[in-house]
Protein backbone atom coordinates (compact mmCIF):
# COMPACT_ATOMS: atom_id res chain seq x y z
CA UNK A 1 0.00 0.00 0.00
CA UNK A 2 1.07 3.36 -0.86
CA UNK A 3 1.53 6.00 1.66
CA UNK A 4 -1.07 8.78 1.79
CA UNK A 5 -0.04 11.44 4.20
CA UNK A 6 -2.94 13.74 2.71
CA UNK A 7 -5.26 11.65 4.15
CA UNK A 8 -3.36 10.70 7.21
CA UNK A 9 -3.71 14.52 7.87
CA UNK A 10 -6.88 14.74 6.64
CA UNK A 11 -7.78 11.98 9.14
CA UNK A 12 -6.28 14.00 11.91
CA UNK A 13 -7.62 16.68 11.27
CA UNK A 14 -11.16 15.90 13.41
CA UNK A 15 -8.64 15.41 16.73
CA UNK A 16 -8.63 19.29 16.53
CA UNK A 17 -12.27 19.59 17.32
CA UNK A 18 -11.72 18.37 20.89
CA UNK A 19 -9.60 21.79 21.11
CA UNK A 20 -12.94 24.02 21.39
CA UNK A 21 -16.40 23.05 23.23
CA UNK A 22 -18.06 23.27 26.16
CA UNK A 23 -15.91 20.81 27.93
CA UNK A 24 -11.77 21.81 26.94
CA UNK A 25 -9.04 22.71 28.66
CA UNK A 26 -7.85 24.42 25.26
CA UNK A 27 -10.91 26.86 25.08
CA UNK A 28 -10.33 28.82 28.69
CA UNK A 29 -13.27 31.01 29.69
CA UNK A 30 -12.16 32.49 32.74
CA UNK A 31 -8.75 33.10 34.22
CA UNK A 32 -8.15 30.08 36.20
CA UNK A 33 -8.80 28.23 33.45
CA UNK A 34 -6.99 30.90 30.93
CA UNK A 35 -3.98 30.50 33.30
CA UNK A 36 -3.70 26.73 33.16
CA UNK A 37 -4.09 26.52 29.67
CA UNK A 38 -0.67 29.11 29.20
CA UNK A 39 0.56 26.76 31.09
CA UNK A 40 -0.43 23.95 29.32
CA UNK A 41 1.07 25.47 26.06
CA UNK A 42 4.63 26.89 27.59
CA UNK A 43 5.10 23.00 28.95
CA UNK A 44 4.11 21.85 25.50
CA UNK A 45 6.26 24.40 23.77
CA UNK A 46 9.61 23.96 25.85
CA UNK A 47 9.65 20.42 26.42
CA UNK A 48 8.81 19.71 22.61
CA UNK A 49 12.06 22.17 21.64
CA UNK A 50 14.09 19.67 24.22
CA UNK A 51 13.20 16.76 22.65
CA UNK A 52 13.87 18.02 19.34
CA UNK A 53 17.20 18.86 20.26
CA UNK A 54 17.92 15.80 22.02
CA UNK A 55 16.88 13.88 18.87
CA UNK A 56 19.00 16.30 16.95
CA UNK A 57 22.12 15.81 19.03
CA UNK A 58 21.47 12.02 19.21
CA UNK A 59 20.93 11.99 15.26
CA UNK A 60 24.50 14.47 15.35
CA UNK A 61 26.33 11.97 17.35
CA UNK A 62 25.19 8.53 15.04
CA UNK A 63 26.25 10.18 12.03
CA UNK A 64 29.73 11.74 13.35
CA UNK A 65 30.60 8.26 15.25
CA UNK A 66 29.72 6.38 11.93
CA UNK A 67 32.01 9.15 10.19
CA UNK A 68 35.25 8.92 11.98
CA UNK A 69 35.08 4.93 12.95
CA UNK A 70 38.32 3.45 13.08
CA UNK A 71 41.43 2.72 14.79
CA UNK A 72 42.16 6.45 16.09
CA UNK A 73 39.44 5.94 18.80
CA UNK A 74 41.27 4.29 21.51
CA UNK A 75 38.73 4.45 24.25
CA UNK A 76 41.40 3.52 27.13
CA UNK A 77 43.40 6.65 26.34
CA UNK A 78 41.40 9.31 25.14
CA UNK A 79 42.69 12.64 24.02
CA UNK A 80 42.37 15.33 26.51
CA UNK A 81 41.29 17.98 24.16
CA UNK A 82 37.68 16.03 23.19
CA UNK A 83 37.61 14.91 26.25
CA UNK A 84 37.39 18.13 27.75
CA UNK A 85 35.02 19.07 25.05
CA UNK A 86 33.07 16.17 25.97
CA UNK A 87 33.18 17.25 29.59
CA UNK A 88 31.64 20.81 28.48
CA UNK A 89 29.08 19.67 26.72
CA UNK A 90 27.50 17.48 29.70
CA UNK A 91 28.34 20.02 32.13
CA UNK A 92 26.57 22.63 29.87
CA UNK A 93 23.12 20.10 29.30
CA UNK A 94 22.89 19.20 33.23
CA UNK A 95 22.83 23.27 34.02
CA UNK A 96 20.55 23.48 31.00
CA UNK A 97 18.28 21.39 32.70
CA UNK A 98 18.24 22.22 35.88
CA UNK A 99 17.55 25.87 35.25
CA UNK A 100 14.32 24.50 32.81
CA UNK A 101 13.58 22.56 35.26
CA UNK A 102 13.62 24.85 37.75
CA UNK A 103 11.98 27.79 35.40
CA UNK A 104 9.22 25.12 35.04
CA UNK A 105 8.11 24.41 38.78
CA UNK A 106 8.32 28.03 39.82
CA UNK A 107 6.22 28.43 37.19
CA UNK A 108 3.82 25.81 37.91
CA UNK A 109 3.78 26.55 41.61
CA UNK A 110 3.12 30.29 40.61
CA UNK A 111 -0.04 29.60 38.68
CA UNK A 112 -1.63 26.88 41.00
CA UNK A 113 -1.07 29.31 43.71
CA UNK A 114 -2.95 32.08 42.00
CA UNK A 115 -6.15 29.88 41.47
CA UNK A 116 -7.01 30.19 44.91
CA UNK A 117 -6.50 33.84 44.85
CA UNK A 118 -10.17 35.56 44.38
CA UNK A 119 -10.90 39.30 44.38
CA UNK A 120 -13.72 40.40 45.35
CA UNK A 121 -16.84 39.33 47.68
CA UNK A 122 -17.16 35.39 46.75
CA UNK A 123 -20.30 33.54 46.13
CA UNK A 124 -19.94 30.28 48.38
CA UNK A 125 -21.85 27.19 46.79
CA UNK A 126 -21.24 23.91 48.57
CA UNK A 127 -20.67 20.91 46.08
CA UNK A 128 -21.33 17.45 47.69
CA UNK A 129 -20.38 14.07 45.25
CA UNK A 130 -22.76 11.22 45.84
CA UNK A 131 -22.68 7.89 43.61
CA UNK A 132 -23.29 8.83 40.50
CA UNK A 133 -24.77 12.75 41.28
CA UNK A 134 -24.25 15.84 42.92
CA UNK A 135 -25.57 17.71 45.63
CA UNK A 136 -25.47 21.88 45.11
CA UNK A 137 -25.96 23.65 48.18
CA UNK A 138 -26.15 27.88 47.45
CA UNK A 139 -24.99 29.38 50.79
CA UNK A 140 -26.42 33.02 52.02
CA UNK A 141 -25.88 34.82 55.45
CA UNK A 142 -28.26 32.42 57.27
CA UNK A 143 -28.55 28.77 56.71
CA UNK A 144 -32.67 29.01 56.66
CA UNK A 145 -31.75 31.12 52.88
CA UNK A 146 -29.67 28.30 51.94
CA UNK A 147 -31.34 25.98 48.32
CA UNK A 148 -30.51 22.95 47.66
CA UNK A 149 -30.42 21.64 44.44
CA UNK A 150 -28.80 19.35 42.16
CA UNK A 151 -26.47 18.51 38.72
CA UNK A 152 -26.34 22.12 37.84
CA UNK A 153 -24.63 24.73 39.08
CA UNK A 154 -25.72 28.28 38.23
CA UNK A 155 -23.16 31.50 38.86
CA UNK A 156 -23.03 35.04 37.77
CA UNK A 157 -20.88 36.55 35.44
CA UNK A 158 -17.60 38.50 36.80
CA UNK A 159 -18.13 37.33 40.43
CA UNK A 160 -15.65 34.46 41.92
CA UNK A 161 -17.22 31.60 42.94
CA UNK A 162 -16.05 29.83 46.01
CA UNK A 163 -16.94 25.95 45.88
CA UNK A 164 -16.75 24.07 48.88
CA UNK A 165 -16.37 20.28 47.97
CA UNK A 166 -17.14 17.22 49.66
CA UNK A 167 -18.21 13.48 49.42
CA UNK A 168 -20.77 11.70 50.87
CA UNK A 169 -19.50 8.21 49.67
CA UNK A 170 -16.37 7.55 47.98
CA UNK A 171 -13.68 9.76 46.35
CA UNK A 172 -15.24 12.25 43.73
CA UNK A 173 -13.29 14.82 41.58
CA UNK A 174 -14.68 17.58 40.26
CA UNK A 175 -13.28 19.24 37.16
CA UNK A 176 -14.65 21.88 34.65
CA UNK A 177 -12.45 22.10 32.46
CA UNK A 178 -13.14 25.78 30.48
CA UNK A 179 -13.12 27.54 34.01
CA UNK A 180 -11.09 25.77 36.50
CA UNK A 181 -8.79 22.75 37.36
CA UNK A 182 -9.45 19.30 38.76
CA UNK A 183 -10.10 18.95 42.48
CA UNK A 184 -10.90 16.01 44.39
CA UNK A 185 -13.96 15.29 46.45
CA UNK A 186 -12.73 13.59 49.72
CA UNK A 187 -15.01 11.84 52.18
CA UNK A 188 -14.42 13.83 55.51
CA UNK A 189 -12.49 16.63 54.49
CA UNK A 190 -13.50 20.01 52.50
CA UNK A 191 -11.44 20.73 49.80
CA UNK A 192 -11.94 24.73 48.03
CA UNK A 193 -12.01 25.92 44.61
CA UNK A 194 -12.52 29.14 43.27
CA UNK A 195 -13.33 30.07 39.85
CA UNK A 196 -14.62 33.26 38.18
CA UNK A 197 -16.60 32.75 34.64
CA UNK A 198 -15.87 35.40 32.15
CA UNK A 199 -18.55 34.91 29.93
CA UNK A 200 -22.10 33.71 30.44
CA UNK A 201 -22.35 30.22 28.95
CA UNK A 202 -22.76 26.77 29.47
CA UNK A 203 -20.12 25.14 30.69
CA UNK A 204 -20.37 20.90 31.10
CA UNK A 205 -18.14 19.49 34.44
CA UNK A 206 -17.48 15.81 34.78
CA UNK A 207 -16.38 13.41 37.86
CA UNK A 208 -12.92 12.95 37.43
CA UNK A 209 -11.93 10.13 39.75
CA UNK A 210 -13.22 6.63 38.94
CA UNK A 211 -16.45 6.10 41.78
CA UNK A 212 -17.82 2.94 40.56
CA UNK A 213 -20.27 1.96 38.37
CA UNK A 214 -21.95 4.55 36.71
CA UNK A 215 -18.77 7.17 36.64
CA UNK A 216 -18.69 7.71 33.46
CA UNK A 217 -22.23 9.09 33.39
CA UNK A 218 -21.55 11.46 36.55
CA UNK A 219 -21.97 15.00 34.48
CA UNK A 220 -22.51 18.16 35.75
CA UNK A 221 -23.03 21.77 33.69
CA UNK A 222 -22.20 24.94 35.18
CA UNK A 223 -24.29 27.78 33.55
CA UNK A 224 -22.77 31.20 33.77
CA UNK A 225 -25.61 34.23 33.67
CA UNK A 226 -25.82 37.62 34.13
CA UNK A 227 -25.67 39.11 37.70
CA UNK A 228 -29.27 40.19 37.84
CA UNK A 229 -30.49 37.08 36.38
CA UNK A 230 -28.94 34.87 38.64
CA UNK A 231 -30.10 37.07 41.66
CA UNK A 232 -33.64 36.11 40.16
CA UNK A 233 -33.35 32.59 39.46
CA UNK A 234 -32.09 32.33 42.73
CA UNK A 235 -34.84 33.83 44.63
CA UNK A 236 -37.05 31.53 42.41
CA UNK A 237 -35.44 28.60 44.05
CA UNK A 238 -35.52 29.68 46.84
CA UNK A 239 -39.57 29.04 46.56
CA UNK A 240 -41.29 26.39 47.77
CA UNK A 241 -42.57 23.81 44.68
CA UNK A 242 -44.68 25.11 42.63
CA UNK A 243 -48.55 23.99 43.06
CA UNK A 244 -50.10 21.13 39.96
CA UNK A 245 -51.29 23.33 37.34
CA UNK A 246 -54.07 20.63 36.39
CA UNK A 247 -55.91 17.42 37.52
CA UNK A 248 -52.83 14.82 36.75
CA UNK A 249 -49.83 17.12 38.27
CA UNK A 250 -52.49 17.09 41.34
CA UNK A 251 -52.20 12.99 40.44
CA UNK A 252 -48.65 12.90 40.62
CA UNK A 253 -48.06 14.75 43.70
CA UNK A 254 -50.39 12.27 45.17
CA UNK A 255 -47.67 9.38 44.21
CA UNK A 256 -44.47 11.19 44.65
CA UNK A 257 -45.59 11.62 48.13
CA UNK A 258 -47.54 8.78 48.81
CA UNK A 259 -45.14 6.39 47.65
CA UNK A 260 -41.46 5.38 48.04
CA UNK A 261 -40.12 8.26 46.28
CA UNK A 262 -40.61 10.61 49.30
CA UNK A 263 -38.53 8.65 51.30
CA UNK A 264 -35.53 9.26 49.71
CA UNK A 265 -35.99 12.58 47.74
CA UNK A 266 -37.37 16.23 49.01
CA UNK A 267 -39.84 18.42 47.31
CA UNK A 268 -39.83 21.49 49.81
CA UNK A 269 -43.60 22.66 50.63
CA UNK A 270 -44.78 18.85 50.37
CA UNK A 271 -44.40 15.98 52.71
CA UNK A 272 -41.60 14.95 50.77
CA UNK A 273 -38.26 15.16 52.53
CA UNK A 274 -36.33 11.92 52.31
CA UNK A 275 -32.23 12.93 51.69
CA UNK A 276 -30.43 10.57 50.27
CA UNK A 277 -32.03 11.20 46.33
CA UNK A 278 -31.58 14.60 45.03
CA UNK A 279 -33.80 17.56 45.70
CA UNK A 280 -36.80 17.55 42.94
CA UNK A 281 -38.49 20.76 44.23
CA UNK A 282 -37.55 22.58 41.01
CA UNK A 283 -36.01 19.71 39.07
CA UNK A 284 -38.29 20.61 35.84
CA UNK A 285 -36.29 24.23 35.72
CA UNK A 286 -33.03 21.97 35.53
CA UNK A 287 -31.90 20.81 31.65
CA UNK A 288 -30.67 17.34 32.47
CA UNK A 289 -31.59 14.63 34.74
CA UNK A 290 -29.45 12.50 36.34
CA UNK A 291 -26.30 13.63 36.36
CA UNK A 292 -26.52 15.11 32.02
CA UNK A 293 -27.84 11.06 31.41
CA UNK A 294 -30.90 13.00 29.54
CA UNK A 295 -32.20 15.81 28.86
CA UNK A 296 -35.42 17.45 31.45
CA UNK A 297 -38.52 16.46 29.46
CA UNK A 298 -41.53 14.57 29.96
CA UNK A 299 -40.50 11.56 27.99
CA UNK A 300 -37.21 11.46 29.74
CA UNK A 301 -38.53 11.77 33.18
CA UNK A 302 -41.27 8.92 32.66
CA UNK A 303 -38.66 6.72 31.20
CA UNK A 304 -36.41 7.47 33.96
CA UNK A 305 -39.07 6.95 36.66
CA UNK A 306 -40.24 4.16 34.86
CA UNK A 307 -37.41 1.95 34.87
CA UNK A 308 -33.85 3.88 36.02
CA UNK A 309 -32.13 0.92 36.42
CA UNK A 310 -31.66 0.40 32.55
CA UNK A 311 -31.34 4.18 31.74
CA UNK A 312 -28.52 4.20 34.10
CA UNK A 313 -27.71 0.70 35.39
CA UNK A 314 -26.48 0.40 39.02
CA UNK A 315 -27.47 3.71 40.03
CA UNK A 316 -29.24 3.93 43.37
CA UNK A 317 -32.59 4.51 42.39
CA UNK A 318 -34.59 1.72 42.39
CA UNK A 319 -37.83 0.81 39.94
CA UNK A 320 -40.51 1.96 42.23
CA UNK A 321 -43.57 -0.47 40.67
CA UNK A 322 -46.05 2.16 39.27
CA UNK A 323 -49.48 1.85 37.35
CA UNK A 324 -49.34 3.11 33.54
CA UNK A 325 -51.78 6.18 35.11
CA UNK A 326 -49.90 7.03 38.02
CA UNK A 327 -46.25 6.98 35.92
CA UNK A 328 -48.02 9.21 33.16
CA UNK A 329 -49.26 11.54 36.34
CA UNK A 330 -46.17 11.35 38.11
CA UNK A 331 -43.93 12.69 35.24
CA UNK A 332 -46.09 15.52 34.07
CA UNK A 333 -46.05 16.92 38.30
CA UNK A 334 -42.09 16.53 37.91
CA UNK A 335 -41.82 18.54 34.64
CA UNK A 336 -43.92 20.91 36.33
CA UNK A 337 -41.80 21.78 38.93
CA UNK A 338 -39.88 24.45 37.20
CA UNK B 1 1.88 -33.89 25.55
CA UNK B 2 3.29 -30.56 25.95
CA UNK B 3 0.51 -28.68 24.46
CA UNK B 4 -1.81 -30.66 26.39
CA UNK B 5 -0.18 -29.46 29.54
CA UNK B 6 0.05 -25.78 28.04
CA UNK B 7 -4.05 -25.79 27.29
CA UNK B 8 -4.73 -27.36 30.74
CA UNK B 9 -3.14 -24.75 32.35
CA UNK B 10 -4.79 -22.49 30.37
CA UNK B 11 -8.01 -23.27 30.92
CA UNK B 12 -7.74 -23.84 34.84
CA UNK B 13 -6.54 -19.41 34.38
CA UNK B 14 -9.91 -18.95 32.58
CA UNK B 15 -11.88 -19.72 35.83
CA UNK B 16 -10.34 -17.02 37.58
CA UNK B 17 -12.64 -15.25 34.55
CA UNK B 18 -15.76 -16.15 36.72
CA UNK B 19 -17.30 -13.33 38.35
CA UNK B 20 -19.85 -12.96 40.77
CA UNK B 21 -23.58 -11.51 38.96
CA UNK B 22 -24.81 -8.31 39.59
CA UNK B 23 -28.50 -8.62 39.09
CA UNK B 24 -29.13 -4.79 38.88
CA UNK B 25 -32.77 -4.80 37.14
CA UNK B 26 -35.47 -7.53 38.48
CA UNK B 27 -38.34 -7.61 36.17
CA UNK B 28 -41.56 -6.28 38.22
CA UNK B 29 -43.47 -9.57 38.66
CA UNK B 30 -40.31 -11.38 39.77
CA UNK B 31 -40.81 -7.91 42.20
CA UNK B 32 -44.53 -9.21 42.39
CA UNK B 33 -43.87 -12.65 43.27
CA UNK B 34 -40.87 -12.09 45.70
CA UNK B 35 -43.54 -9.87 47.86
CA UNK B 36 -45.74 -13.14 47.94
CA UNK B 37 -44.84 -14.48 51.32
CA UNK B 38 -46.69 -16.62 53.30
CA UNK B 39 -46.56 -15.97 57.09
CA UNK B 40 -47.76 -17.74 59.91
CA UNK B 41 -51.42 -16.71 61.58
CA UNK B 42 -48.47 -14.70 64.01
CA UNK B 43 -46.87 -13.12 61.82
CA UNK B 44 -43.45 -15.52 63.12
CA UNK B 45 -42.01 -17.92 60.41
CA UNK B 46 -44.09 -19.33 57.39
CA UNK B 47 -43.33 -19.79 53.48
CA UNK B 48 -40.64 -18.21 51.49
CA UNK B 49 -42.22 -17.12 47.98
CA UNK B 50 -40.76 -19.91 45.60
CA UNK B 51 -39.16 -17.46 43.37
CA UNK B 52 -36.33 -16.23 45.65
CA UNK B 53 -35.36 -20.27 45.09
CA UNK B 54 -35.64 -20.24 41.31
CA UNK B 55 -33.72 -17.03 41.92
CA UNK B 56 -31.14 -19.02 43.53
CA UNK B 57 -31.62 -17.09 46.98
CA UNK B 58 -29.74 -14.02 46.25
CA UNK B 59 -29.66 -12.35 49.13
CA UNK B 60 -27.71 -13.90 51.65
CA UNK B 61 -24.68 -15.70 49.07
CA UNK B 62 -24.54 -12.20 46.97
CA UNK B 63 -21.81 -9.78 47.89
CA UNK B 64 -23.87 -7.13 46.17
CA UNK B 65 -26.95 -7.60 47.44
CA UNK B 66 -25.45 -7.76 50.67
CA UNK B 67 -23.54 -4.05 50.03
CA UNK B 68 -26.89 -2.70 49.00
CA UNK B 69 -28.79 -4.03 51.86
CA UNK B 70 -25.08 -2.32 54.48
CA UNK B 71 -26.17 1.04 52.65
CA UNK B 72 -30.02 0.80 52.32
CA UNK B 73 -29.22 0.29 56.72
CA UNK B 74 -27.91 3.93 57.15
CA UNK B 75 -30.11 5.27 54.39
CA UNK B 76 -32.80 4.31 56.12
CA UNK B 77 -31.95 5.17 59.50
CA UNK B 78 -32.14 2.04 61.30
CA UNK B 79 -29.12 3.21 63.08
CA UNK B 80 -31.38 5.97 64.60
CA UNK B 81 -32.96 3.04 66.85
CA UNK B 82 -30.21 -0.16 66.71
CA UNK B 83 -26.90 1.37 66.40
CA UNK B 84 -24.54 -1.04 64.29
CA UNK B 85 -26.30 -3.72 65.25
CA UNK B 86 -25.63 -3.61 68.71
CA UNK B 87 -29.07 -1.89 69.59
CA UNK B 88 -30.18 1.81 71.74
CA UNK B 89 -34.06 2.21 71.33
CA UNK B 90 -35.07 -0.62 69.40
CA UNK B 91 -33.58 -4.22 70.07
CA UNK B 92 -30.01 -5.94 69.53
CA UNK B 93 -29.68 -7.50 66.09
CA UNK B 94 -26.41 -9.49 65.95
CA UNK B 95 -26.73 -11.47 69.58
CA UNK B 96 -28.35 -14.06 68.43
CA UNK B 97 -31.40 -13.92 70.48
CA UNK B 98 -34.60 -12.64 67.78
CA UNK B 99 -37.87 -11.76 69.55
CA UNK B 100 -39.58 -12.45 65.85
CA UNK B 101 -37.93 -14.81 64.08
CA UNK B 102 -34.65 -14.80 62.18
CA UNK B 103 -35.46 -16.32 59.25
CA UNK B 104 -35.98 -14.85 56.00
CA UNK B 105 -39.78 -14.36 56.45
CA UNK B 106 -39.95 -13.38 59.87
CA UNK B 107 -37.38 -10.60 59.14
CA UNK B 108 -39.22 -9.79 55.61
CA UNK B 109 -42.32 -9.20 57.50
CA UNK B 110 -40.96 -7.05 60.53
CA UNK B 111 -39.55 -4.57 58.11
CA UNK B 112 -42.54 -4.95 55.68
CA UNK B 113 -45.35 -4.34 58.15
CA UNK B 114 -43.72 -3.37 61.32
CA UNK B 115 -43.91 -5.09 65.04
CA UNK B 116 -46.59 -3.83 67.42
CA UNK B 117 -43.62 -2.42 70.17
CA UNK B 118 -42.17 0.42 68.64
CA UNK B 119 -41.19 -1.16 64.74
CA UNK B 120 -41.86 1.37 62.13
CA UNK B 121 -43.45 -0.20 58.78
CA UNK B 122 -41.02 0.34 55.25
CA UNK B 123 -43.52 -1.43 53.13
CA UNK B 124 -44.42 2.15 51.97
CA UNK B 125 -40.46 3.52 51.71
CA UNK B 126 -38.93 0.52 50.40
CA UNK B 127 -39.05 -1.84 47.09
CA UNK B 128 -39.72 -5.34 47.98
CA UNK B 129 -36.19 -5.97 46.37
CA UNK B 130 -34.62 -3.68 48.72
CA UNK B 131 -36.28 -5.08 51.95
CA UNK B 132 -35.25 -8.48 50.99
CA UNK B 133 -31.32 -6.90 50.82
CA UNK B 134 -32.01 -5.61 53.96
CA UNK B 135 -33.28 -9.12 54.76
CA UNK B 136 -30.36 -10.69 53.89
CA UNK B 137 -27.96 -7.91 55.39
CA UNK B 138 -29.43 -8.51 58.55
CA UNK B 139 -28.68 -12.57 58.18
CA UNK B 140 -25.47 -11.67 57.92
CA UNK B 141 -24.70 -9.15 60.43
CA UNK B 142 -24.54 -11.55 63.95
CA UNK B 143 -23.80 -15.05 61.93
CA UNK B 144 -22.41 -17.77 64.05
CA UNK B 145 -21.50 -19.59 61.05
CA UNK B 146 -19.15 -18.79 57.97
CA UNK B 147 -20.23 -17.57 55.12
CA UNK B 148 -18.72 -16.92 51.72
CA UNK B 149 -20.14 -13.38 50.78
CA UNK B 150 -19.64 -10.37 52.97
CA UNK B 151 -20.75 -6.79 51.90
CA UNK B 152 -18.15 -3.98 51.68
CA UNK B 153 -15.86 -2.97 54.48
CA UNK B 154 -17.50 -0.02 56.42
CA UNK B 155 -15.23 3.34 56.07
CA UNK B 156 -15.78 4.73 59.66
CA UNK B 157 -14.47 2.78 62.48
CA UNK B 158 -15.43 -0.25 63.16
CA UNK B 159 -18.09 -0.38 66.41
CA UNK B 160 -18.97 -4.26 66.11
CA UNK B 161 -17.52 -7.41 64.70
CA UNK B 162 -16.99 -6.81 60.81
CA UNK B 163 -19.61 -8.94 58.71
CA UNK B 164 -16.73 -10.59 56.46
CA UNK B 165 -15.34 -12.17 59.68
CA UNK B 166 -16.88 -15.51 60.38
CA UNK B 167 -17.85 -16.47 62.78
CA UNK B 168 -19.39 -13.14 64.34
CA UNK B 169 -19.41 -14.84 67.61
CA UNK B 170 -18.85 -18.05 68.85
CA UNK B 171 -21.40 -18.27 70.79
CA UNK B 172 -24.97 -17.06 72.12
CA UNK B 173 -24.33 -14.25 75.08
CA UNK B 174 -27.11 -14.31 77.56
CA UNK B 175 -30.20 -13.40 76.86
CA UNK B 176 -31.36 -9.84 76.08
CA UNK B 177 -34.21 -8.81 79.12
CA UNK B 178 -36.84 -7.09 77.88
C1 LIG C 1 -34.09 4.51 47.39
C2 LIG C 1 -34.14 5.91 47.10
C3 LIG C 1 -34.97 6.43 45.92
C4 LIG C 1 -36.30 6.21 45.66
C5 LIG C 1 -37.27 5.31 46.40
C6 LIG C 1 -36.62 7.04 44.51
N1 LIG C 1 -35.51 7.70 44.09
FE1 LIG C 1 -35.41 9.05 42.55
N2 LIG C 1 -33.40 9.14 42.78
C7 LIG C 1 -32.67 8.52 43.76
C8 LIG C 1 -31.27 8.73 43.51
C9 LIG C 1 -30.11 8.20 44.36
C10 LIG C 1 -31.18 9.51 42.32
C11 LIG C 1 -29.91 9.97 41.61
C12 LIG C 1 -29.57 8.92 40.59
C13 LIG C 1 -28.37 9.24 39.77
O1 LIG C 1 -28.40 10.25 39.03
O2 LIG C 1 -27.39 8.48 39.83
C14 LIG C 1 -32.55 9.78 41.91
C15 LIG C 1 -32.90 10.57 40.82
C16 LIG C 1 -34.20 10.94 40.51
C17 LIG C 1 -34.56 11.93 39.53
C18 LIG C 1 -33.57 12.77 38.71
C19 LIG C 1 -33.21 14.00 39.51
C20 LIG C 1 -32.12 14.82 38.92
O3 LIG C 1 -32.16 16.05 39.09
O4 LIG C 1 -31.20 14.29 38.31
C21 LIG C 1 -35.93 12.01 39.50
C22 LIG C 1 -36.79 12.91 38.65
C23 LIG C 1 -36.41 11.04 40.47
N3 LIG C 1 -35.34 10.43 41.07
C24 LIG C 1 -37.77 10.80 40.74
C25 LIG C 1 -38.20 9.78 41.57
C26 LIG C 1 -39.60 9.38 41.69
C27 LIG C 1 -40.76 10.03 40.97
C28 LIG C 1 -39.62 8.34 42.55
C29 LIG C 1 -40.82 7.51 42.99
C30 LIG C 1 -41.54 6.82 41.96
C31 LIG C 1 -38.25 8.10 43.01
N4 LIG C 1 -37.44 8.98 42.39
C32 LIG C 1 -37.88 7.13 43.94
C33 LIG C 1 -33.17 7.81 44.82
C34 LIG C 1 -34.47 7.36 44.92
C1 LIG D 1 -38.03 4.29 65.53
C2 LIG D 1 -37.03 3.34 65.89
C3 LIG D 1 -36.72 2.20 64.91
C4 LIG D 1 -36.26 2.30 63.62
C5 LIG D 1 -36.00 3.56 62.80
C6 LIG D 1 -36.04 0.95 63.18
N1 LIG D 1 -36.36 0.07 64.16
FE1 LIG D 1 -36.26 -1.94 64.05
N2 LIG D 1 -37.15 -2.11 65.87
C7 LIG D 1 -37.45 -1.06 66.71
C8 LIG D 1 -38.08 -1.58 67.90
C9 LIG D 1 -38.54 -0.73 69.09
C10 LIG D 1 -38.15 -2.97 67.75
C11 LIG D 1 -38.77 -4.00 68.72
C12 LIG D 1 -40.18 -4.22 68.29
C13 LIG D 1 -40.94 -5.18 69.13
O1 LIG D 1 -40.37 -5.80 70.01
O2 LIG D 1 -42.15 -5.34 68.88
C14 LIG D 1 -37.56 -3.26 66.46
C15 LIG D 1 -37.43 -4.55 65.95
C16 LIG D 1 -36.71 -4.85 64.83
C17 LIG D 1 -36.42 -6.19 64.37
C18 LIG D 1 -36.88 -7.46 65.05
C19 LIG D 1 -35.86 -7.86 66.07
C20 LIG D 1 -36.20 -9.17 66.74
O3 LIG D 1 -35.62 -9.40 67.80
O4 LIG D 1 -37.01 -9.94 66.21
C21 LIG D 1 -35.65 -6.07 63.25
C22 LIG D 1 -35.11 -7.20 62.42
C23 LIG D 1 -35.49 -4.67 62.98
N3 LIG D 1 -36.12 -3.95 63.95
C24 LIG D 1 -34.77 -4.16 61.91
C25 LIG D 1 -34.79 -2.81 61.56
C26 LIG D 1 -34.25 -2.30 60.32
C27 LIG D 1 -33.55 -3.12 59.24
C28 LIG D 1 -34.50 -0.96 60.32
C29 LIG D 1 -34.19 0.06 59.19
C30 LIG D 1 -34.85 -0.16 57.94
C31 LIG D 1 -35.16 -0.64 61.57
N4 LIG D 1 -35.32 -1.79 62.28
C32 LIG D 1 -35.53 0.63 61.93
C33 LIG D 1 -37.20 0.28 66.46
C34 LIG D 1 -36.79 0.80 65.25
CU1 LIG E 1 -16.56 9.48 39.39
Amino acid sequence: MRPHPRLAAAALLPLLTGCTGPQSALDPQGPNAASLAWLIWTFTAVCGLVWLLVLLTVGIALWRRRASSGAADEPLRPESATERRKQGVVIGAVVATVLIIATLTLMSFVATRSLTASSGEPLTVRLRGYQWWWEVTYTADSPDRFVTAANEIRVPVGRPVRLELSSGDVIHSFWVPSLAGKQDMIPGRDNVLTFTAERPGSYRAQCAEFCGMQHARMALVVIAMAAPEFESWLDAQRQPAAEPADEEQEAGRQVATGKACAACHTIRGTRAAGTVGPDLTHVGSRQTIAAGTLPTTRGALGAWIADPQTVKPGNKMPMVPLSADELRAVSAYMAGLK
Amino acid sequence: MRAVAIAGLAALLAAGCQREERDLRLDPPVTAALDQVAPMANAVGGAPPDVLGALGEPYEGNAYNLSEGKRLYSWFNCKGCHADGGGASGPALLDGWWRYGSDPVSLFVTLRDGRQNGMPAYGDKLTTEQIWQLVGYLRTVGVSSASFAAPSRNDEMQSRPAENRAPASAELGTPPSR
